[in-house]
């Protein structure tokens, strides 16, 4: 399922795996033992437990804030009339922006043949899914009556009633779970071959049968690799087109909508671009302490942090773009209201917001085009957290601004969040990671059978 | 000959991916047909070298898909049309474009699901307990090592034919599996 294959099918020698995404010296079994020693040791790491105890912390805000909202109601948000939807939207797009990097490098990254893709896309994987529960968290919570959300699904009930299939919201409940069932289908399908390794090398009984039980039985048996090879490129295959359409039809929850600055069709490739921007650098702030913390950089190489870096460079301009062509049609198209909209947001009481949003996510890129900052791994680190707090800054200022003065100026009133908006958003930040680092302690985070497979390619399989 | 019921098969372990690739078209030639490769990661053209060349899991996502596409739309249809009509300004009540996103994510999420469950049915899956987990050395088969064996259930099986038919081979080692 990689270049080389196709190239021995026509007859030509198979190009060796590139030294860049694999360091020399490995064979089946270090990579093996690497990947499994880190999930099957019987000493849990004290950074480990260190950021799972302050992940813990945040989680315990996250719970208070979510009872507090259940007893008292939506009116301890920010939100009120006429900037009715606030933190919880941003909070909700971005982060199913931030999932929607997993899902590239798992399916559209393998369909394009890319070997660098094999170490990383395990944690990015996981990394979705954590993000697409954060963010299934907040249509939830930001309904008035949140225990009624059953109520956007199509089940027959006594009140005789169906949702609305013409409204957005409706259509983001099936891309969203859509997108959660599959992400954890692909991610699992992935995992069946490494639980395996984990059960036949697991010590305790107990792990034994856990793993046994989550492995389904796996032996590697040729016919089975024959099926699963199949359905793994299949669900890269679907994958890649819903990837494309879950974000699109989040932004469609802006561009159907009438207010200046939402009606615009440029939101569904540009909520795309943005989306894989914010995910890979999400993708870099995990990516690096991990390598550090746990040895991994035979694996997690300097290539695969440049190749994430370039991607943010390409992104980012597509984003740029995104914002040149909105500012532009708004002068462009000669509507007042477009055009008020867009000077008021460079200039009025957002502008803080609006012009941080473009030092983050415009000015700060442009520093990638330089070889030798993409190989600066400390730089990536901090520029990953500069771009997911633009990619924030940016859904605030498109949900706050264009809410707050819109058509009528008598209904222009100013939006600020209250401390139970950072709450709650904090509190899932804190989840995120409490659920991150479950994963890191018990799964295997890299591919295993996927880097034996570019050890096959590089030493010609040594054992 | 006396067919041993307690034996599921002889085991050979080979040293890589094309030790075994070789022994699995030779032990093909030879005419043994319900044997099985074991690998700890995929080996391209390995099932088609011991004779299961084509999987049919590509039609059965092609029909979970389809059932989703139809499925999700003559649901919308049936809701919106029939059942709860609401008179919107006199808008046509089957408004197929804004019916368009629901059933594409419909036709991805059955597809996906008739892909990984199609592919866990197809493979006999969840299965825990297999013969071949008798044998002590099969454990590595999740690490770095490399086997085939050759079915007692296979037509042309004889145990002490098979084993020296796999010795010849130049295997790492050659075992009985018991049921």
């Amino acid at each position: 399922m990689s270049r080389n294959d196709n190239q021995e099918r026509r007859g030509r020698p198979p190009e060796p795996v590139s030294v860049e995404v694999l360091a020399p010296g490995h064979t089946f079994a270090t990579v093996t033992d690497k990947i499994s020693s880190i999930v099957l040791t019987r000493r849990t790491p004290l950074y480990w437990l260190v950021g799972l105890g302050f992940a813990l912390l945040l989680v315990m805000v996250l719970l208070t804030a979510i009872t507090y909202l259940m007893g008292m109601g939506v009116g301890i948000y920010g939100v009120k009339i006429p900037v009715g939807w606030g933190f919880d939207i941003v909070n909700f797009v971005w982060w199913i922006g931030i999932g929607h990097a997993g899902t590239l490098i798992s399916a559209i990254l393998l369909l394009l043949r890319q070997q660098w893709r094999t170490s990383i896309n395990r944690f990015a994987e996981a990394m979705t899914l954590f993000a697409v529960a954060c963010a299934g968290m907040f249509p939830l919570l930001h309904m008035g009556r949140p225990w009624l959300f059953y109520w956007l699904l199509p089940y027959p009930n006594s009140m005789q009633v169906w949702p609305q299939f013409r409204s957005p919201l409706v259509w983001d409940v099936f891309a969203v779970s859509t997108y959660g069932t599959v992400s954890l289908i692909f991610w699992y399908v992935g995992l069946m071959p490494d639980v395996a390794t984990l059960r036949d090398k697991a010590q305790s009984k107990t792990a034994k049968v856990i793993y046994g039980i989550m492995a389904l039985g796996w032996r590697g048996s040729a016919r089975h690799w024959h099926r699963y090879e199949t359905a793994y490129l299949l669900l890269a295959g679907l994958a890649t087109p819903l990837v494309v359409s879950v974000h699109t039809v989040v932004s469609f929850d802006f561009t159907i909508g009438l207010p200046a600055g939402w009606h615009t069709t440029i939101f569904p490739p540009y909520f795309v671009a943005g989306a894989i921007y914010s995910g890979f650098a999400m993708v870099l702030t995990l990516a690096i302490p991990i390598r550090a913390f746990y040895g991994l950089e035979d694996f997690i190489t300097h290539k695969h942090l440049e190749n994430s870096a370039k991607i943010l460079l390409a992104t980012g301009l597509i984003v740029t773009y995104g914002y040149a062509m909105e500012a532009f049609m708004a002068w462009y198209s000669g509507d007042k209201f477009e055009w008020y909209m867009t000077s008021w947001r460079a200039t009025g009481g957002y502008r803080l917001q609006y012009w941080l949003l473009i030092l983050c996510n415009v000015v700060s890129v442009q520093f990638l085009w330089f070889k030798r900052l993409r190989r600066n791994v400390p730089f990536l680190f901090v520029i990953s957290f500069i771009i997911n707090l633009g990619m924030w800054m940016e859904r605030y200022v498109i949900v706050v601004t264009s809410l707050s003065r819109d058509f009528v100026p008598s209904a222009w009133r100013p939006y600020s969040a209250t401390i139970w908006d950072y709450a709650t958003l904090i509190g899932t930040i804190g989840f995120f990671f409490v659920c991150f680092f479950l994963f890191l302690r018990l799964l295997p985070m890299i591919a295993i059978f996927e880097m034996r497979e570019l050890v096959a390619k590089a030493e010609g399989g040594k054992r | 000959m006396e067919k041993d019921p307690l034996l599921y098969g002889v085991l050979a372990e080979f040293d890589g991916e094309h030790e075994l690739l070789e022994a699995g078209r030779r032990a093909y030639q030879h005419g043994y047909r319900h044997m099985d490769a074991y690998s700890p990661m995929p080996i391209q053209g390995m099932s088609a070298v011991i004779g299961f060349p084509k999987t049919r899991l590509p039609l059965v996502v092609l029909i979970g898909g389809l059932a989703g596409c139809f499925g999700g739309f003559l649901m919308q249809y049936w809701i919106s049309v029939i059942d709860y009509p609401l008179n919107i300004g006199g808008r046509p009540l089957n408004s197929w474009p804004a019916f368009i996103p629901v059933t594409f994510e419909m036709t991805i999420l059955c597809a996906a699901l008739a892909a990984a469950l199609g592919m866990l049915a197809l493979n006999g899956l969840p299965r825990p307990h297999h013969p071949l987990f008798n044998a002590p050395s099969f454990a590595g088969v999740t690490r770095n090592k490399f086997f085939l064996c050759i079915e007692a259930t296979d037509p042309k099986f004889e145990r002490d034919q098979v084993r020296r038919f796999l010795l010849s081979l130049n295997p790492r080692e050659v075992t009985d599996v018991e049921q």
